[in-house]
Formats: structure tokens, C-alpha cells, sequence
């Protein structure tokens, strides 16, 4: 099932992808029956604790998965074309040109032993077949584009001369300087102050809006979900358990656990009472619970024992509404009318 | 160069004869590398600083990377020497303890740091950890494991878990043992270094809870510093904003996000997005421009002054006189450029701000709505 949004093209389509590792102690599934449209001009949402599959989702689409990964069912295409089955030399030309990324803990990801104008350079010379010079300027032009005061006295610096927020601007760069059609950052803000975050984030949305990209934004900050992202996809053990308008899945959710995440999360603009843990961990994938895979913590289960059989297939509890992967959803929608 | 400061009204100190805590004109200068041929230039980390904490208070401590939190409270925990300044521990002067006086003033102010992995030893069985503090308390073998077990317990943990290594542990579970630790010797005070930002948002809230509970229980006191405004709003009485080493506003926490006064302050809590897309809808956002200045060469005046929105829109309706333009080209009121605001009370005398033009309700309403 997928979204219905009548805006945007999709460039990004992902169904029912399934991703295996091979690891010592056995097979695990880090994206399990993933659903996935990224629309030009939009900005997705993905959300979800750590290990939940944000990450492989994404690199499974750009083929990079660690050793002993691979893609085993669902299909990816791009503009319509197949990709999941791509040669690594077709992969190689689509990464940056046609899906740009901007991985996690990328401010460790800049060589420091190289300026910043050779590292942009190399992305662009790499696929463009453009001179020295040639690359330099486009270096020069895209450090301009992602807001870095002095670009031209800039291009020549070193990543220890910058600060975070330059580096992260850096690192933006390197994934625009091809200017691709889709953009997928992944935690771009997460280990920087609210104010540079405020910084990054509005620039990604000037870019987005500015090169018609499609934005994906992997975050764990249901605040940025709710300021920069139309559209919301909520992971929990590899699978996308809601999925639908940031409206829908924030203000009248019809999951049980993106209610938990609400529900445990202190907010700045209100003085919480009382917070509500979730209680326990999130699953480990060598042992993902039957079932839906949130049962264990599940608030809403009360016992009931179809949560511990069966898989819930994600659906549309009516024609205008989000899609939700639990059993007893219709519970939440009736709940939400009479309170 | 002596920077020029308008007349210093007192210090914010609001906990009288309850203070556990307190710290009188507190600064750090770290003296930087010698540069060949020139004079080592000086980095004004903590800069004439000075707060109390009541018994039983939680204190949020908030402000961008490299303002002076951690070395602010390396200060209070006595790790490193403040150039000048007093710390007073329930009214004893404790800045200049050694020996032995300075190992109990260790037991009665403990700290818990950001990354729960690094700061356990990853070859110590946890119960040898938590059980460190304890190491000078004169207790014997087995009292000492006794509340070894019993503070692992408290903790949600169970006794037989402190024979394992950190590694065998999750991080929210990590972070529990860092607490355990510092609890061991019930102190006084609580020093929190960023303790939740590690950890996902349904674990974080755990830990939360186990802090609130634990405060009641023991009678704690906190210092939370934390760059999440959600976090500091959820756990504090009270929040301190530092600004390049000094504090730029003090207030109880309902006063400082409802309706701050610094216009850093407002600037923060815009820069916090809200999850709720009709709020964010409606919500004025301020643009924070750039980085904080460098510590080592701090703007004259008000050290916010080139970033600072109330600035330039008070200069639009001053005289040409009155108004110092910057390198930039923006212009503010020139007491902002060259005088530097001291930290004053407002009218109540409760809630304290270091700005020249304090903010009114009315400007900060569709900030904070
Ligand atoms: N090389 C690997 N071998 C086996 N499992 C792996 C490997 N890399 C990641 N995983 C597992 O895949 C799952 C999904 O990981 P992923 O990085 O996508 O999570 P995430 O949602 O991005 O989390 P975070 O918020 O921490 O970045 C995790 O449970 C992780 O343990
Ligand atoms: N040992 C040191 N020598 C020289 N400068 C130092 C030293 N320790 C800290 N500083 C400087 O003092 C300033 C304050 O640093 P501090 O670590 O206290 O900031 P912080 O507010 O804790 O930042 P963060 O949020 O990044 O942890 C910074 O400019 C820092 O570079
Ligand atoms: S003193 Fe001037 S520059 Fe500083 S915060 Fe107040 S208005 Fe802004
Ligand atoms: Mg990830
Ligand atoms: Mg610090």
C-alpha cells in the first residue's frame, strides 16, 4: 500500500523492499516489507528509535550495504527505471548525480588532510569529467549555495578550520554539488546546537525549494518532523509501521506506538506533567518478537493474542486517512472522536 | 583590553539561607599556546559568573557550544582551579579544600557525564564502578557491596548484573550505572552533563523519570546541563543561559520560556521546533546568524550584539547618532556595541537578564506560542 498524495511526482519509488545481512550469528532483516515514495518538491519524514532500519532503507536504495547485505525482495525504481537490480558501475552514476545522500556522523566523514574545495572537486569530478579548474568553481559556487560566508577564501580550508556548523554545511555541499534530484540526510542535525540546527535545516528546505528536490530527512526530532516535512514514515523493528500526512500522524495518530513516542517525549513549548516511558528496548533483530513487533511494549495489546501471531499489514482505516500497520487500530480513531 | 561593563546591581542569588550551593564571581581564563612572537592569547571560558541552588532544586544550564557549562561545573566539582571566584558548599568556602577535606567535598557533589560508555571503565566489572566512590568512605568490604546492590537496584538493575561488563549493557542501562555511581555515596548535588542526550527518546524518558524520582528520594540537587530545551523545561525549577562564558538570563523556568528577556534566550527557544505542525504553522521564527564569536577576541559591548535581532530592530527607530553600524553593514543602538549589559534584576526582582533593551511580553508572544 502506499500514500495517496496527489502532489508532486514520485522520482523515488521503494515497495516492499527487504534487505538480509548475513552476520556471524545469523540472517537479520533490517528493512522488512519497506514502502516508500519520495515526491519532487516534498520533503519525507522518516522517524524511529535507533536500529530501527532508517539508515539501511537509504543505503539499500544506493547500494551500499555492509559486507554481507543484500537487497532480497521488493523493488526500487527512479523515475521509473528498475535500480535495485543496477550494475555497481550503473549505482556508482546514480549516487550523487540522480540520489544525492548526506550520510550520518558525516562531520567524521571529511578527510582532514584535504581542503574542502578538493573534496567537493572530487565528487564533481568524478562524474562530470570537468577540469581542475572547472571543479574548483563548482566547488566554489555550491559552498556560495549552502550559505558559507567567503566561499572563494573558504574553498582553501581545511575541515579543522570550520566549525560544526560549517563542516555540516561542507558535507551538504557534497551532497548537492551534483545537484540531484532526490536528497536524503540522514540525522543532519543531531549532534549540533538548536541554533545551528535551525541554521541546517532551513537551509536544506531553501535547497529543496530552490532545486525542486525531493527532500528525505531521517531524524529522531518529531519537532523537525512537525516545522520542515509534509509527509511522515514512523520504522520500528525494519518495518514501517505509520505512514501518511505529518497532520495525520502527529496530531491524530493511529499507531500505537508513534502514540508512545508522543506520549515519552518532553516538549519545548509545553510543561509535560507527567512523561511516559516506553517500557523495555527496542527489539533485537536476531530475535524480532512474532507478531507485530511491538507487542512486548505495547500499551494497547491488553492481552489480546492476535498482536503475538500475526504480522499487521499496513492499511487505510478509511479512504482519507494515514496508513497504519496495527491490529486494532480503529480503537485509537474511536478514542480520538470521543475525547 | 578592560571591557567597559554598565554598574553591577548584585548578584542573581535567590535561595538565601536554603543554598546549597553557591558560586561568587566565578571565572576560568585558559591561557592558549604560545604563539611564536606574540603575547598567548586568553580564552575567557568563564567569565564572572555567580548563581545559588536551594536545597532540592534543579537548575537547567543551557547555551551553544563553548559557552564554559563544562568548565563552569569542571569549577564546582573542584577539577580543575578557577582563576578567581569562590564556591561555597553549604555555606563553607570550598575553593581552596585539599587532602582530605576534598575528598568528602568529593562524596557530596558527584557527576554524571553525556556518554555513559566512556566514562565506565570498559574492563571494570560495573559493581567495581559504582562502587568506586566509596573507595575512601572507611565503610567496610561488605557494607560497601551492600550498597553496591542496593543502588544497582534502586537503579532497575539487578544485583547480580554488577559482576558484568559495560559492554553488556544497553546504553539507557549504561547511563543508570553512571547514575548508580554517582549515587553510592548519596551526595548533595547532582551535576548532569548532557545525561539523556545519548539516548532515544523512550529510553531518555526512563532515565528522566529515574532522575525526578531520585531527587525526591534523596533530597538532590541538580545542575542539568543540556543543549535539548525540552529536556531542561521538562526536569528544571529553574534555568541559567550562558552567552560566552557569562550568563545572559536567570529565571524560574515558567518566567524564562514563556516570556524570556534576553533576546538570546528567545532566540533559543525559536530555534526549538515544536512537534506540532499548527503550531509550527503560526510560530514567529527568529534567524540566528552565524557562530558565537570567538572567546578569545569577544566583540566589544554586548557580547550578542552582531547577532542579535532586537538590536536592529531597535536601531530603525533611533537617530543616526545613537546608532553604531557594523562590518556587516547592520546597525544597533550603540550602547549595545560598546557597553557591556550587567546581569540586573527585573522589576520583581526574581528573574534576572544581562541586556540592555530586556524584551516585553508582548515581543516574545508569537515566539513562544
Ligand atoms: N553490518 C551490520 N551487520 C548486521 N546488522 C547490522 C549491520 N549494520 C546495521 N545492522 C543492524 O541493522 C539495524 C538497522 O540499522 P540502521 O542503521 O538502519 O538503524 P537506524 O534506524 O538508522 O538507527 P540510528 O538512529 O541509530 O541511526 C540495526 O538493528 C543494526 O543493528
Ligand atoms: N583546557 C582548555 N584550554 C583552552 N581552552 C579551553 C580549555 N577547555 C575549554 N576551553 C575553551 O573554553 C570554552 C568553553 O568550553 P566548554 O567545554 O566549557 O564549553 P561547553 O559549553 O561545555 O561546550 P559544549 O556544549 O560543546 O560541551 C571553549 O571556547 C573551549 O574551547
Ligand atoms: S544588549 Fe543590545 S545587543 Fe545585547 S542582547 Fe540586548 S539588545 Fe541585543
Ligand atoms: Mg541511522
Ligand atoms: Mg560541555
Amino acid at each position: 500500500m502506499t500514500v495517496k498524495s496527489d502532489e508532486g511526482d514520485v522520482l523515488l519509488d521503494i515497495r516492499s523492499l527487504r534487505t538480509r545481512i548475513e552476520t556471524l550469528r545469523g540472517v537479520v532483516h533490517p528493512v522488512n516489507d519497506v514502502s516508500l515514495q519520495c515526491r519532487a518538491g516534498r520533503t519525507l519524514a522518516v522517524v524511529g528509535e535507533s536500529g530501527s532500519g532508517k539508515s539501511m532503507t537509504f543505503l539499500s536504495v544506493l547500494g551500499l550495504l555492509p559486507a554481507g547485505g543484500s537487497i532480497e525482495s521488493g523493488s526500487v525504481t527512479y523515475l521509473g527505471r528498475e535500480i535495485s537490480t543496477a550494475s555497481p558501475k550503473e549505482m556508482r552514476r546514480l549516487r550523487g548525480k540522480s540520489i544525492g545522500m548526506i550520510f550520518q556522523d558525516s562531520l567524521a566523514g571529511l578527510n582532514p588532510s584535504f581542503t574542502v574545495g578538493e573534496q567537493i572537486g572530487d565528487v564533481v569530478r568524478h562524474h562530470e569529467n570537468a577540469s581542475r579548474s572547472q571543479a574548483r568553481e563548482r566547488a566554489i559556487e555550491t559552498l556560495g549555495l549552502v550559505g558559507l560566508p567567503n566561499p572563494r577564501e573558504r574553498v582553501d580550508y581545511y575541515p579543522h578550520q570550520l566549525s560544526g556548523g560549517m563542516r555540516q554545511r561542507v558535507m551538504i555541499a557534497m551532497g548537492v554539488a551534483l545537484r540531484p534530484r532526490v536528497l536524503v540526510a540522514d540525522e543532519p542535525t543531531t549532534a549540533l546546537d538548536v541554533t545551528v540546527q535551525a541554521q541546517i535545516m532551513e537551509l536544506l528546505d531553501g535547497l529543496r525549494r530552490e532545486l525542486g528536490m525531493s527532500l528525505v530527512v531521517i531524524t529522531h526530532d518529531l519537532g523537525v518532523v512537525a516545522r520542515y516535512a509534509e509527509d511522515v514514515a514512523v520504522m520500528y523493528g525494519g518495518r514501517v509501521v505509520e505512514h501518511g500526512s505529518v497532520r495525520q500522524v502527529l496530531k491524530s495518530t493511529n499507531h500505537p506506538y508513534t502514540e508512545a513516542l508522543l506520549r515519552s517525549s518532553p516538549r519545548p513549548d509545553a510543561s509535560v506533567a507527567e512523561l511516559d516511558p516506553i517500557p523495555g528496548q527496542p527489539p533485537n533483530l536476531l530475535a524480532v518478537p512474532p507478531g507485530c513487533g511491538f507487542h512486548p511494549r505495547c500499551h494497547r495489546r491488553d492481552g489480546r493474542e492476535d498482536c503475538t501471531v500475526q504480522i499487521p499489514q499496513l492499511r487505510a482505516l478509511s479512504p482519507t486517512s494515514q496508513l497504519t500497520a496495527c491490529h486494532h487500530a480503529e480503537e485509537m480513531v474511536m478514542q480520538e472522536v470521543s475525547t | 583590553m578592560a571591557a567597559e561593563t554598565a554598574e553591577a546591581p548584585g548578584a542573581p542569588f535567590v535561595a538565601g539561607q536554603d543554598a546549597v550551593l553557591r558560586v561568587e564571581n566565578l571565572s576560568k581564563h585558559f591561557r592558549q599556546r604560545k604563539r611564536f612572537g606574540r603575547p598567548s592569547p586568553v580564552v575567557r571560558a568563564v567569565d564572572d559568573v555567580s548563581f545559588d541552588l536551594a536545597r532540592g532544586e534543579t537548575l537547567g544550564l543551557v547555551g551553544e557550544s563553548g559557552c564554559g557549562k563544562t568548565t563552569l561545573s569542571r569549577m564546582i566539582l573542584r577539577l580543575i582551579e578557577p582563576t578567581s571566584g569562590k564556591v561555597f558548599l553549604d555555606g563553607e568556602d570550598v575553593t581552596r579544600l585539599e587532602g582530605r577535606h576534598l575528598r568528602t567535598f568529593r562524596q557530596k557533589v558527584q557527576v554524571v557525564f553525556q556518554d555513559p560508555y566512556a566514562s565506565l571503565d570498559p574492563r571494570q566489572k560495573v559493581g567495581a564502578s559504582v562502587g568506586e566512590p566509596l573507595t575512601n568512605s572507611g565503610l567496610s568490604r561488605e557494607r560497601k557491596l551492600e550498597i553496591v546492590h542496593e543502588t544497582l537496584e534502586r537503579m532497575g538493575l539487578q544485583r547480580g548484573q554488577a559482576r558484568l561488563f559495560p559492554h553488556q549493557f544497553s546504553g539507557g542501562q549504561r547511563q543508570r550505572i553512571g547514575i548508580a555511581r554517582a549515587l553510592s555515596v548519596t551526595p548533595q548535588v547532582l551535576l548532569l552533563d548532557e545525561p539523556v542526550s545519548a539516548l532515544d527518546v523512550s529510553i531518555q524518558a526512563q532515565v528522566l523519570k529515574l532522575l525526578r524520582d531520585l531527587r525526591e528520594e534523596y533530597g538532590l540537587s541538580y545542575i542539568l546541563i543540556s543543549h535539548d530545551l525540552s529536556v531542561v523545561r521538562h526536569v528544571s525549577d529553574r534555568v541559567m543561559v550562558m552567552y560566552l562564558g557569562r550568563i545572559v538570563e536567570i529565571a524560574s523556568k515558567h518566567d524564562l520560556y514563556t516570556a524570556p528577556r534576553h533576546p538570546y534566550t528567545a532566540s533559543l527557544l525559536s530555534a526549538a521546533p515544536v512537534p506540532d505542525p499548527d503550531v509550527e504553522r503560526v510560530r514567529e521564527r527568529i534567524q540566528l546568524a552565524g557562530d558565537p564569536p570567538n572567546p578569545v577576541n569577544p566583540p566589544p559591548g554586548c557580547a550578542f550584539h552582531q547577532r542579535c535581532f532586537h538590536a536592529s530592530a531597535l536601531a530603525e527607530k533611533l537617530p543616526d547618532d545613537e546608532v553604531e553600524v557594523l562590518a556587516d553593514g547592520r546597525r544597533v543602538p550603540g550602547a549595545c556595541a560598546r557597553l557591556q549589559p550587567a546581569l540586573a534584576p527585573g522589576a520583581a526582582g526574581t528573574r534576572w537578564s544581562a541586556c540592555h533593551f530586556p524584551l516585553e511580553n508582548e515581543e516574545t508572544a508569537a515566539i513562544t506560542a
